[in-house]
């Protein structure tokens, strides 16, 4: 019949649970490499918060490292100012090519700009740094007046940046909507922009959310274009033409050298970066769920 | 051997709790033609499924009831399922090859099975492709994709396919019912010869082909066996109200 | 009264505004290449690619680097894609869906939000020091595979998925294992797009600087062996350019960066192209 004995048919089903288990195993790497990601960081950062207590680390205005002096407001201040100008610069822009390439552009069009956007994405970022500096820079400088490194150059190349995860997740969530929604609209007369306005961007509103908080959890994180044009002082930018810190550029700038409780206050600057961008990624995510499961009526 | 090819007794299987088929009773015999007809959602490609534990693999699936094939209980704990799928081989409704060319399509399964070499295979592939009616269309182009067959040409690949497998049990599930009526008149050709061979079982929705090729039919409704019998009589003077008011297409 | 703004001028405006926001992200990005195309190609030269940075870089050429930025690649590649696959192999055929996929889902989601400072400081903290492995090709390629790793499960994941379920069903009815149903029917149908993950991660990872100056370093010396710190070519574009080193040789540098991710989109393009060309 085609039977295998007791044994043999054991080696089958041991072998198939086997690769189960190893893959299993696998699996968990990801997991498993954020767990660890998660504790050291803590593990490095959190001493020294105590340490100098965790209100004078994130209220105190002045970082000297040589005497001491850890306060991290202004890079707080510096990431959010970057961040925001980033949103303003990237969301309409970005939403914007969203919206042509979806509803606005033909078959053809639509094979130009979808590639244009995801060789956006794949540009390194000391690149488009390096782009800030030898262009945009000087012609702040020269335009605006103050040193050129600004808030306005770090928010305009952040802005550019993020293009391309607000158009992708906001293209995606627009390509979601069935396309009796677009049937309907256009049957009862709507032009295709009312169409766009009263449908099709309330329907995909989750997604778009999530897009917009990817990108600032992105332009939070991003370092090296940051640490090229902004001019990283430490202390709170008065206006859009100031330079200014941020969380990552104060790592990225002082880790070369630093050592000792500087060093462990790096770290710190780590923890509160990271959980920054915790918080941001799981509010982005669950959005992001609404848009994919949730949807109602 | 003694006894039927096929026993079911008492089969009953369920999805997550819903049972599809209700307590079956019947016999498959060596080398014949077994027909099935009925209705949409008559639990026949349900239970062709089982035959060869393709059901086992949806999850949340429960048996009630015993198959036997040549004697031997297919549930029971020392079965060797993956021989099993091959003695008892499946073709389904809508042809699928798989992307790769005729040759290894038809190959596919005896390679799985540890055949390997080339002389072997090559002999297996040409028997099987001449035995599903397909070698003479398809000889001078085995490396070509399979995708590029016709419908009814890609069928009978698929038949070739699990010939090659050395089954001793073809099951077809509606396996005509996209194709135009040469192909079909074709594969029902081909079953005719395969009969000396192997035991086939037709499920069709296509009364009309179960009158033509099946020796002995079935006639299933809403998962439970209404009547039995060899074909003439199921057409001419079927026992049962249902199956007459079936096949005069007052339901179905 | 309310005045009522006619609905189609209302497009014809809509229309323009979005039109031009959109011609101005492509032509800022046309604009990027072109410039660092014109600038950067007249730099390049086999001498260029062949031979070691001099002078802190300021002449010679950019070999090293180009040896340290494949060991690297390829080293985080070889790590990440086993990992990968194997992750989306086990989500989608070995198990249902129910907590331990959504728990796997969320470490491989919250891995890919994390910034690649914070795992250029994880790396430095676990590889450089903690194992003592330094400064180093080794920390460099495992910190950069855990970079990669959810963008790979994540195209493996799309891509299995995308395999029809009959062939699956067809494949078992003649007589296969689950193993030899995974290895010979479902991942050779989703090679294309496997390989488009894989492809796309070796972009970014030729692009990343922030993680790898903190756990490969910076060394222009060739490296000798998995140990040796290295230098690739967006850190020494970074360098040259922050300290003023050179700017043609940044430049020629940078003019590298941009081809090869221009190849490597167009590879992507070519790729899914076949896999779409599959189904069809």
């Amino acid at each position: 019949m085609g039977t295998v004995g007791r044994g043999a048919r054991n080696r089958l089903e041991r072998n198939d649970r086997l690769v189960r288990l190893a893959l299993l195993v696998v699996a968990f790497s990801a997991v498993s490499v954020l767990l660890i990601i998660t504790v050291f960081i803590i593990e490095q950062g959190t001493p020294i918060m105590f340490k100098y207590g965790l209100k004078s680390f994130l209220a105190g205005s002045s970082w000297y490292p040589s005497e001491k002096v850890f306060g991290l407001w202004p890079m707080i201040v510096g990431s959010i100012y970057v961040t925001l100008g980033a949103m303003v610069l990237g969301v309409p822009f970005g939403l914007a090519c969203a919206i042509v390439l979806t509803e606005f552009s033909s078959k053809r069009v639509r094979g130009v700009i979808k590639p244009v956007v995801e060789l956006l994405a794949g540009i390194p970022s000391v690149v488009y740094g390096f782009m800030g500096v030898v262009i945009l820079v000087p012609f702040i400088r020269e335009t605006f007046g103050g040193p050129g490194l600004s808030v306005l150059a770090a928010s305009i190349i952040l802005g550019i940046m993020i293009l391309p995860t607000i158009i992708s997740i906001s293209v995606d969530s627009l390509q979601a909507i069935p396309p009796s929604y677009r049937e309907g609209s256009i049957a009862l007369g709507a032009t295709k922009w009312q169409t766009v306005k009263m449908v099709l961007l309330p329907a995909a509103r989750s997604g778009i959310i999530a897009s917009v908080i990817l990108g600032m959890g992105r332009a939070i994180g991003e370092t090296m274009a940051v640490i090229m044009i902004a001019g990283n002082a430490a202390s709170v930018p008065g206006s859009l033409l100031a330079p200014v810190r941020t969380l990552t550029s104060n790592i990225a700038l002082e880790m070369g050298y630093a050592a000792g409780e500087h060093r462990q206050a790096l770290f710190a600057t780590g923890v509160i970066l990271f959980v920054i961008i915790m918080v941001l990624n799981t509010v982005a995510n669950v959005t992001a769920s609404r848009m994919k499961g949730g949807r109602r009526g | 051997m003694s006894g039927a090819a096929i026993e079911v007794r008492g089969f009953s299987q369920d999805f997550g709790g819903v049972r599809k088929i209700h307590a079956l009773d019947l016999d498959v015999h060596r080398h014949e033609i077994f027909g099935i007809i009925g209705p949409a959602r008559s639990g026949k490609s349900t239970f062709l499924c089982a035959l060869n534990r393709l059901n086992d693999l949806v999850r949340g699936s429960r048996h009630e009831g015993s198959i036997a094939v040549d004697g031997s209980d297919i549930y029971a704990p020392d079965v060797d399922v993956v021989a099993l799928r091959r003695k008892l081989g499946m073709v389904f409704a809508t042809p699928v090859p798989l992307p790769r060319s005729i040759y290894e399509n038809v190959a596919f399964g005896a390679r799985r099975a540890g055949i390997h070499g080339r002389d072997r295979l090559d002999g297996l592939v040409r028997d099987s492709l001449e035995k599903g009616g397909l070698w003479e269309e398809v000889q001078d182009r085995l490396g070509t994709s399979a995708l590029k067959l016709s419908g009814g040409q890609q069928q009978r690949l698929c038949v070739a396919r699990i010939l090659a497998v050395k089954p001793e049990f073809i099951l077809l599930d509606e396996p005509t019912s996209g194709l135009d009526p040469i192909s079909t008149m074709k594969i029902e050709e081909s079953l005719r010869k395969l009969k000396k061979d192997y035991t086939i079982i037709l499920v069709t929705n296509n009364t009309k082909q179960a009158a033509r090729v099946a020796d002995r039919t079935a006639f299933f409704l809403n998962g439970g066996l209404v009547e039995v019998g060899p074909t003439a009589k199921i057409f001419t003077a079927p026992d049962d109200k249902r199956t007459d008011d079936y096949l005069r297409g007052k339901f179905g | 009264m309310k005045r009522r703004i006619d609905p189609r001028t209302e497009q014809a405006v809509v229309r323009t505004v979005l039109w031009t926001l959109t011609a101005l992200t492509v032509l800022i990005l046309v604009y990027i290449i072109v410039f660092i195309l014109r600038k950067g190609i007249p730099a390049l030269s086999w001498e260029f690619l062949s031979k070691n940075p001099v002078d802190m870089g300021k002449a010679g050429g950019i070999f090293s680097t180009v040896v340290g930025t494949i060991a690297l690649t390829a080293g985080a590649i070889l790590i990440a894609t086993p990992l990968g696959i194997g992750t989306a192999i086990y989500l989608t055929e070995y198990t249902w869906e129910g907590p331990v996929t959504r728990v796997i889902r969320f470490g491989a989601e919250c891995l890919a939000g994390i910034p690649s400072i914070i795992f250029g400081l994880f790396g430095f903290i676990l590889f450089v020091t903690k194992l003592g492995f330094g400064w180093s090709i080794l920390s460099g390629s495992l910190t950069l595979a855990f970079m990669l790793l959810p963008t790979i499960i994540r195209t493996s994941e799309e891509a299995i998925k995308s395999v029809p379920p009959v062939y699956r069903t067809v494949s078992f009815s003649l007589g296969s294992t689950k193993w030899q149903t995974v290895t010979r029917v479902v991942l050779p149908s989703a090679l294309p797009g496997i390989m488009t993950g894989v492809v796309l991660s070796v972009g970014r990872s030729i692009g990343e600087t922030a993680a790898v100056i903190f756990t490969a370093g910076s060394a222009l010396r060739l490296p000798t062996s998995l140990f040796s710190s290295s230098r690739t070519m967006s850190v020494h574009f970074y360098i040259l350019a922050r300290e003023g080193i050179s700017m043609p040789n940044a430049y020629g540098t940078a003019a590298i960066l941009i081809i090869a991710i221009l190849g490597i989109n167009i590879l992507t393009y070519y790729l899914m192209n076949r896999f779409i060309r599959r189904y069809s």
